[in-house]
Formats: structure tokens, sequence, C-alpha cells
């Protein structure tokens, strides 16, 4: 049986999600349903002095209002920080208190005030506009770099500070800087972005009054993770009484990993109004209310010798969190930032320095990439700079530093278990005909347009993993993955996998795996996930980790049936277990070409027994059943890398800057499936160039959001891109038996500098993401002033 | 949405006999819808006007192309006899929004809305247009009044557009790069009687631009208007392009128009 693993099998799922066959949360519809609408703060910053409802209780249709003093009352806890970070001097991070419903004060536009249950949605909706809130506005911090000038948010946190990290030694950088030859310096903002999943968040929760059971839809990246937030810290049903279902999920990029509010909410609603109780988020809820990406404020320096040798580098960055410490929140700036920002070069000396601080805006979380992005455009754009300073090729200055010898010792925390760095460069400039650039550019010129060319060479630690590495950072949650294989009587298969699909293609992949593993046709495996009551305790899907962690353990998990398949093999066969070997779905005897299927041996299992004797398939001792379990937790993360080149073409009478061409040579380890790896590619890429040249998430002075709908917030669309082209190397991942090493995020974190780079290099000056017509011309005709005043 | 009701009507003086204060006309329901979901906007009564036969076609003749109010910006954009006739339309036509509003919205419906960035408000002015309504012919330089005000009377119906089929134009726009609405808009037409340089998007409502009209007139080629000074007083600012660069693109897409005539 020819091997599946590396093929372009098909995506199983697409016909469903396709025909629109899929069933996502706001499919679910239960008897009795319930409709919720919430009313949200329209001030950034606001006391909450009265909330009065009388009126809105006797609206047509209404069932129940409920408001922050009902959440005090009925002791339900807030929304969690996961990760415990520690300020340089060593004091625990400072984190506000955010309640489901506030009670005492709003802190961004879209906090949630209380909700409106009702028969239906329209009714909802109406009566919760006779919510009469009674605010004290007060003056709102809005700007991240102003947030520690600012006012204090909250009375118990000076200067709006979460905490001040630090990451690395300044000592030992400071020697560094001392030797340079040159210090390059950089003043960079990563721009706000809004994640914008084609699906909005929403939640549908019934409540079983006999059997006090919660049954949850809601739209997860993390049904487990939700289950034991809302039952640990949000204290509204024990764990065994809490189901949670994430059906099929329309997309994340992150923001959908942890509850919110609105799942909490509609938990303990359904509970107290013992009715089923529905939220679905409309698209403008989405953008004041989903956790928003990146915001960061970086000064950044790199020392280096004369001959481009780098000797330190130190990243200052403020960080902002909004208006809460939302779960991955205070990780993603720090621990998934901070060690990656020396990239991918041997760096003796570094340190990262990060001061997270609150604002009076959506609060800020892993979004696609998760603080690696920040990183990589951070040293990405910084390394262009000292190759222009020093006048050196972009591409020679990296591939002086980068290291040759692996597993390599990186500067701040990881010790990367394999790459071939100068491969990928040399193989992506190949692909993306860099020789060939000058000739285009002189092209360009002829029909007025100046042409750049970018680069970027990443890295990335993903599959987040190890438990005890994790949570010895500061994570309050371990990060192994879970998987259950279980065989049907009549020798098909059913997967149950921890992590989640919303779009990452795992009913392919994973089936794949198991497929290979086990002999089995793929058509007879069928991959189960998103649902508490089904399959084990699992971690759910980001951070590029569900094959490399959850895959992995379905590798496990399948080894343990082979296992145990061969003991009943060899009794069925009557010979001894070290006679068998099993291949392609069969137990051989090699000796005397004897052979039982796979299947047969799940036959026997589930039914073990024979017709007119007594007598057993199954080993004195050994149980019935064939189905297998398997935790894993591997060694460490995962480091994908690679090199982007990109080429843009620039008006300068306009500052349209159009994406000419496109290459991306990635080394992502083993790959299972192409297909599915080049579109995960495209997507990352899609949102990286989003980054770059559209998006931009702006809050007004008053702290309103402005980019609240399509019309102001760019969202890239399909004729924004040239045609991506694609190359992989291949370094196979030493921490996990697939050798895979995680590739969703990967063209979200190298395409901003990859863009920014290229757009740099045309018009020959700075400019910050996203690099807009306006701001691109500006920056056009400051050159060309300065040009002729040179002149 | 707040509850309303929906009349589909059959004819011209059924529809506009139900309108009233509190009512609007139902065409593509590009905008009307939104605004509604929105609560932007709340009606008594929604009157679907996509049923009266009269109000969708498209005529061409020596002079003039007309355009019935109901025809679909898809339709405009399609049309062998509006590509023939009066290519720089249907080009216009072809890039409003995206292939969903341009299979609903109508010609009717975006002039009666008058949305500073729309595009057709600047064809109307640069090909010197008659607005057809129920009782009256209204020339396009008195039917613009404002942002999303024009001198249509409450009730009043538009039936067909008559552009006038000049010897030379085109549209040449800067789209927002969020909802592809005009950021500038600028429609160059070249008429036996002078030049029309109509500009959409950077004002509160489209005008035309007299002094580039008045220097291409004199003399038709993308140099003569490089003198032209374009002041940034009364342009619109905003998230997506200040004053001062929109003032500019007037005059850069001024010149790619007259290039590309
Ligand atoms: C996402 C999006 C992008 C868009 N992009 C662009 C763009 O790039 N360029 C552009 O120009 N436009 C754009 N539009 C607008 C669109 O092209 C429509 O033309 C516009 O929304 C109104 O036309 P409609 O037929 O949908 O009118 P409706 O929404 O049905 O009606 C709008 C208003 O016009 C009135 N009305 C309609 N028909 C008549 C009539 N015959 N007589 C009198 N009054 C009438 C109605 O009473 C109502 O007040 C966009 C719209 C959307 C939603």
């Amino acid at each position: 049986m020819a091997s599946l693993v590396g093929s372009r099998v098909e995506r199983k799922e697409d016909k469903k999600l396709l025909t629109g066959r899929g069933k996502y949360t706001a499919d679910v519809t239960f008897a009795h349903q319930t409709y919720a609408y919430f009313v949200r703060s329209p001030h950034a910053r606001a006391q909450i002095k009265n909330v009065d409802i009388s009126k809105a209780v006797k609206a047509s249709g209404v069932v129940s209002v409920l408001t922050g003093k009902d959440i005090v009352n009925d002791k339900i806890g807030g929304l969690i920080a996961g990760w415990r970070i520690k300020s340089e001097d060593g004091s625990d991070m400072k984190v506000p208190p955010h309640p489901p419903l506030a009670s005492e004060s709003v802190n961004y536009v879209g906090d949630h005030v209380a909700v409106v249950i009702a028969e239906s949605l329209d009714e909802a909706r109406n009566a919760a506009e006779l919510v009469k809130v009674d605010y004290k506005v007060l003056k709102a911090v809005v700007k991240t770099d102003e947030a520690m000038k600012s006012d204090n948010i909250y009375k118990d946190i000076p200067k709006n500070l979460c905490f001040d990290w630090l990451l690395g030694d300044r000592a030992k950088v400071k020697e560094a800087f001392d030797k340079a030859d040159k210090i390059i310096k950089i003043d960079l903002i990563n721009n706000r972005l809004i994640p914008n999943a084609m699906e909005p968040r929403a939640a549908n929760a019934d409540y079983n009054p006999s059997t006090e059971e919660i049954t949850l839809y809601t739209t997860s990246q993390n049904p487990h993770l939700a289950r034991i937030i809302i039952s640990a810290f949000n204290g509204v049903a024990p764990e065994n009484k809490l189901r949670v279902i994430a059906p099929d999920v329309g997309g994340g990029f992150g923001s959908k990993i942890y509850p919110y509010a609105e799942e909490v909410v509609c938990s303990w609603a359904a509970k107290k109004i013992e009715r089923p109780v529905k939220w679905v988020a409309d698209r403008t809820e989405s953008f004041l209310s989903d956790c928003h990406g990146r915001d960061h404020v970086t000064h950044a320096e790199l020392a280096v010798k004369n001959d481009g040798t780098f000797l330190g580098f130190k990243n200052e960055t403020i960080a902002n969190l909004g208006a809460y410490a939302s779960v991955f929140g205070t990780v993603t700036p720090t621990y998934l930032f901070g060690p990656c920002a020396t990239g991918v070069y041997k760096m003796p000396a570094a340190y990262s320095n990060v001061k997270a601080v609150y604002t009076n805006t959506a609060p800020v979380d892993a979004y696609r990439g998760a603080g690696r992005p920040e990183a990589t455009y951070t040293i990405e754009t910084l390394v262009e700079k000292a190759a222009r300073e020093l006048g050196m090729d972009p591409a020679e200055i990296r591939m002086k530093n980068f290291p040759t010898q692996f597993p390599f010792q990186q500067t701040l925390v990881h010790s990367v278990d394999s790459g071939d760095y100068v491969g990928g460069l040399k193989k992506a400039m190949e692909v993306a005909d860099y020789k060939g650039f000058e000739k285009r550019k002189r092209d360009s010129a002829s029909k007025g347009k100046l042409r750049g060319i970018g680069l970027c060479s990443y890295f990335e630690a993903c599959g987040i993993a190890p438990s005890p590495v994790v949570m010895m950072l500061g994570c309050g949650i371990g990060l192994w993955e879970s998987a259950e294989v279980r065989f049907n009587p009549t020798g098909n298969v059913t997967v149950f996998t921890g992590s989640h699909s919303h779009g990452q293609g795992h009913d392919t992949t994973f089936a794949q795996i198991a497929a290979d593993q086990l002999g089995v046709p793929i058509e007879n495996i069928e991959i189960s996930h998103g649902d508490t009551d089904k399959g084990p305790f699992g971690y759910g899907t980001y951070g590029s980790r569900s094959l490399t962690v959850g895959g992995t353990a379905i590798v496990k998990a399948c080894d343990k049936i082979v296992a145990k398949g061969k003991k009943v093999a060899a009794k069925m066969l009557e010979v001894s277990e070290s006679d068998v070997e099993f291949k392609d779905g069969e137990f051989i005897v090699a000796k005397s070409n004897k052979k039982k299927t796979i299947g047969e041996i799940a036959f026997a299992c589930y039914l073990p027994g024979t017709y007119g004797e007594v007598k057993s398939p199954l080993p004195e001792g050994e149980e019935p059943g064939l189905k297998e379990t398997s935790f894993f937790d591997p060694v460490n993360f995962s480091f994908p890398a690679g090199s982007h080149i990109c080429e843009v073409e620039v008006d300068p009478d306009t500052g349209k800057v159009e994406l000419v061409k496109y290459t991306a040579v990635d080394d992502f380890g083993t790959i299972i499936n192409p297909l599915v790896v080049e579109g995960q590619v495209h997507g990352g890429l899609a949102q990286g160039i989003g980054q770059a040249l559209h998006e931009n998430c702006h809050y007004d002075d008053s702290g309103q959001l402005v980019t609240a709908s399509y019309m102001d917030y760019t969202m890239p669309r399909a004729d924004n891109f040239p045609n991506f082209e694609l190359g992989f190397t291949c370094t196979p991942a030493t921490s996990n038996p697939l050798g895979t090493k995680g590739c969703g995020e990967a063209g979200a974190i190298a395409a901003p500098p990859t863009v920014m780079n290229a757009v740099m290099n045309a018009i020959g000056t700075e400019i910050s993401m996203p690099a807009t017509a306006e701001k691109v011309w500006k920056a056009c005709q400051k050159m060309k002033k300065a040009n002729s005043e040179a002149a | 949405m707040k509850t309303f009701n929906y009349h589909s009507t059959k004819d011209v003086k059924e529809a506009t006999k139900l309108a009233s204060s509190s009512s609007a006309f139902l065409a593509g329901g590009m905008t009307t819808i939104p605004s509604m979901k929105l609560g932007l906007a709340s009606y008594k009564d929604i009157i679907d006007i996509k049923r009266i036969k009269k109000l969708s076609g498209i005529k061409v003749s020596a002079k003039s192309v007309t355009i019935g109010s109901t025809t679909k910006h898809v339709e405009v954009a399609n049309s062998k006899e509006v590509k023939k006739a009066l290519p720089s339309l249907s080009a216009l036509a072809e890039g409003i929004g995206d292939p969903q509003v341009r299979n609903r919205g109508t010609i009717g419906g975006s002039i009666a809305n008058n949305d500073p960035s729309a595009d057709y408000p600047s064809a109307c002015i640069a090909l010197n247009a008659t607005i057809h309504t129920n009782n009256r012919k209204i020339s396009a330089d008195k039917f613009f009044t404002g942002m999303f005000e024009t001198s249509l009377k409450k009730g009043e119906l538009i039936e067909a557009i008559e552009f006038q089929i000049p010897e030379k134009s085109c549209y040449q726009k800067y789209p927002n790069p969020a909802s592809r609405y005009a950021i500038v808009g600028v429609y160059v037409a070249k008429h036996k009687s002078g030049v029309n340089v109509a500009v959409t998007g950077a004002k509160s409502c489209v005008y035309n631009e007299k002094n580039i009209s008045n220097a291409l007139s004199k003399n038709f080629s993308a140099s003569s208007i490089d003198n032209v000074v374009v002041s940034s007083s009364g342009i619109n600012s905003d998230i997506h392009a200040s004053a001062e660069y929109r003032a500019n693109m007037v005059k850069v897409f001024a010149k790619k128009a007259v290039e590309a005539c």
C-alpha cells in the first residue's frame, strides 16, 4: 500500500463545507430557544452609576434582563489571564478584574454591561435600547505609547503597567554594543489588527433542569479549555455538568482560543431561566469585541561589525494589552515574542524588554503568529537597514550570520533542533530570480514605476508544547495533546483528537496519518473533535501545534493498537508474538506467510468467541475491545524557518503599491499533505500582506473604533495578490516521530517584513505599516524633494 | 431591524401614490437594507420598484444613452451597446463595489442616494445628463444639491437617466481600499461645447472641477493640467486620505483620464 503521507489528498471536509452542509453554532436551535442581545458600552471609559432595566423587562417578548449586579450576586467569576508574567524587578503582573457583565466600570467601547434575553432576536435587540445605563464618562487612554503617561485606568495599577519584563542580559548587551563598529537603530509600530474570522463568534447554551447539565455550543478553537475555564474559574457549573461542543468553526486565527464573556453569560443565563440561550455576534460586535492582535511600539538596536557580523541586539517594546489581560494576552508579547526577536541569527548578546500596558481598547490576544510576527518584523527590518547602512547585499548579511550547526542554541531561550537556513535562502533566491532583479527594476523605471525587492529570513517557535517548560514560564495549563484511536467492530476507525479544526484540514491530514499507521483505507477513517463528551481532554488548536503535538498523539495511539493487535494475531495464528510483523494493515508470520488483517483482529477483539466451542482469540489476561489512548507531551517546541522574497512596483504619482512577485520557501519538516500546507501558506501570506499593505485598526482619541466595519477596515481581497510562488526545503524535526514542524502561522510571520522591505527598497525611505497609498505617496514626495535639493 | 410594510408595485403610479415621508423606494437595496439593519434608518413602508418593467433597460441613440433607473450596474457594465457608444460609462459600472453589489445595485438608487463617493454622479455631471422623473426632467447640474441630497421631492421617482454621448471620455477612479467606493473619481468628457471634469469622492458632493475643465477646453492634453492648482480647502479628509492627498489625486487622476481618452 502506498504511503499517504506526502500526497496531495483532497480535503475530505471540503464537500461539506463548500456545499453549505457544515453545521455551525448559529445553525443549532433548541426547542424553547431564547435569544440574547448584549447591551454594550458606547464609551471607552466610564463609571457605571446606574443600570435601569425597568422598561426593558416589560418590553414585548422579553424573558429576562441580567446585569453586572446579578453576576456579583450569583458569584460568577471573572474572565482570566492564563499566563503569569513577572516583571524584571520580580513583582507579579497586575491584572484588573474582568467581570462577564460590568457593574462598576466599562473600559472599552463594546464592553458588556447587560444582556437582554427574549423570545426573538428582534425583541431582544429592541428591548436592549430600553436599558438605561447612567454613565460617568472619563477620559480614555487610547494610544500604546502614551498609556504610561496617562491617567490610571485602574486605581491599583500605576502607569497602566501590567508588567515590565526582561529576557536576556543587559550587561552582556552593553559589552557587545561597546565593541561595535556601528549601531543600527529602528523605531517601529506593529499595527493593531482585527482578526475577522469569516464566522462571527456565537454561543448557544441549553440547560436540563432534571440532570442539571449544561450543553454549550460555541465557536471555539479549544472546547476543553472553554469547559475548564467556565467551570473552574467562572463557576457556572462543575466540569461533569458542562458539555462544550465546538461544531464546525469558520476560522479563528487565535481569536477563538478561549471563552469570552458571552459564552459565560449564555451558560449562566440558561441555567437561571431554565431555557436555552443563543447569541450570535453581528459583524459590528465582532469588530468591537473580538480580541485584536499585535499593537506594539518598538525601539530596537543592532550592534554590528563593519563586515556585517552581528554582535548584539536590544529590543525595547511597549505592548498594548487593551482594557483587560486576556487569556494569552500576556504571553503573546513576552515568551512568544522576546525569544524570536533575535531572528534566525547567531547573536552573541541580546535582550528583549517589554512593557505591557492597559488602554481603553478591546483586549489584545494571540492572532495568527502571536508574537512571532512582531519579533520577525522587528529583526528583519532592522537587518535590512543594517545591510543598507553597511552597503551590503541584504542576502549576504543574512547568510553571514546564519547558524550552520544544529542543534543551535539560540540566544534567548530556544534550542533549535534542525534547520538549513543557508539552503533555504539560496533556494528562495533561485525561485525568485534574485539576480534578474536589476533588469526588472529598469523595466519598471521605463514605465515610470519604482520597483523594490525585499527579503526576510525567519524562524519561529511553535508546536506549542512541552508542558513542564511552559508551566515553568507561567502558563496556567499544560500543552500536551491527546488522541484516542477507536476501531469499530467492523474494522473501520474513529480517531478522537483533543485538537480542533476550524479550517485547517485536520479531517484529512490526521486521517492520512492514521491510514498509514494502521493500513486502513482513508475512507474508513473518521476524525472526531470538538466535543468534550467525545474523546479525551485536549488543548485545542493554535500555535501551529495540532499536527506536531496532536498528530503525534495519534501515531502513539496507533502504535499501541498495533502492539495489542500483534498479541491477538499471535494467539489466533498460533505463533509467538515475536514471529508476527505488522505491515500495510496485515499481521504476517514471515515464515509461514499466514496472516490476519487488522480488520479481522478488530472483529475478534470485539467478538471474542467461537461458535460451538469455548475458545477466545484473546491471549490470557488481554481485555476485549480495540481502542487506545495516548497523551503526548513533546520534549521541545518545533522550529519552522524559511526565506521569503517579494517584489513591488510603486506608482510614485499615486503611491499605490502593487505586489508583483512573492516567493516563499519554507522548511516545515515533513509535509503530510502538500495541498493542505500550500493552502495554509497562502492564507498566512494573505494575512501578513494584509498587515503590511492594507489592514489597520484605528481608534480615535476618545476611544471610538473608527474601523468598525468593512467600509473602513481594509480586508485584503483576491485581486490584491499575485500568484504566490512556493518552494520547500526539508530538515525533519527531531522532537516528534513524524518530523513535522507546523505551517499554520509562517505566512503571517514572514510576509510583513518581506513586503515592507520591498516597499522601502523601492521608495528609498522608511515607512510604517500599513504602507497605504497616501503614506507611500508622501514618502515619494519627500524623497523627490530631498533628491532635487541634493542635486 | 424594525418592522415595516412591504409593497411590491407594478407601475409608477402605484409606487408614487404609496410614497410618504416615512417610506423608501426599494431598488437594489444595497444602501437601504444595510442602513435599516444597522438601525441608521427605519421606514413605515418599503416600496419595491423592481417589478416595474418600464423602469429597467438601456436605449442608445446617436446622441445619447438612456438608462432606466432600476437597471443594475452589471447590466450597464456588460451592455454591448453601452460599451460601443459610451465605453467610459460601462467601465465605470464595472468598477463599482464588488460583484454582489453590481448584481443588485441600480443606477437610480445610486444617484437618488447621492453618496459623496459614489461613481455614477460624476458620469451625470460629466455627460450633461438629464434625470427623467415621474413628473419632470432635471439637468444633472441642478440635481445633486449636497451630501446625500438631491433636488428630488419626497415621493418623486427617477424613471431614467439620459447621458449625452461626448466626443471622448474616460473615468479614472482611485478606489477606497476597504469599501471600493471612490476616494477620488474623475470623469473627463470632451463635448463639442467644451470639456467637463466631474469629480466625486473629493468633496461633500460631486462637482465640476472648473479650473481643470477650462484648461482642457483650451488644450485637451494631460500637460495642460500641470499648472492648474487644485486647492485642498473644502476637500474631504478622513482615515483613508487627507485633503492634501485627495486634492493631488484629483489632478493625477484627471491626467490619467485625459491620457486614456
Ligand atoms: C459594499 C458596497 C460597495 C459599494 N461600492 C460602491 C462603489 O464603489 N461605487 C458606487 O458608486 N456605489 C457603490 N455602492 C453603492 C451601490 O452601488 C448602490 O448603487 C447603492 O447602494 C444604491 O443603489 P440601490 O439600487 O441599491 O438603491 P436602494 O438601496 O434600493 O435605494 C437607495 C435610496 O435610493 C432611493 N431610490 C432608489 N431608486 C430610486 C428611484 N428610481 N427614484 C427615486 N429614488 C430611488 C431609495 O428610496 C433609497 O432612499 C456600494 C454599496 C455597497 C453595499
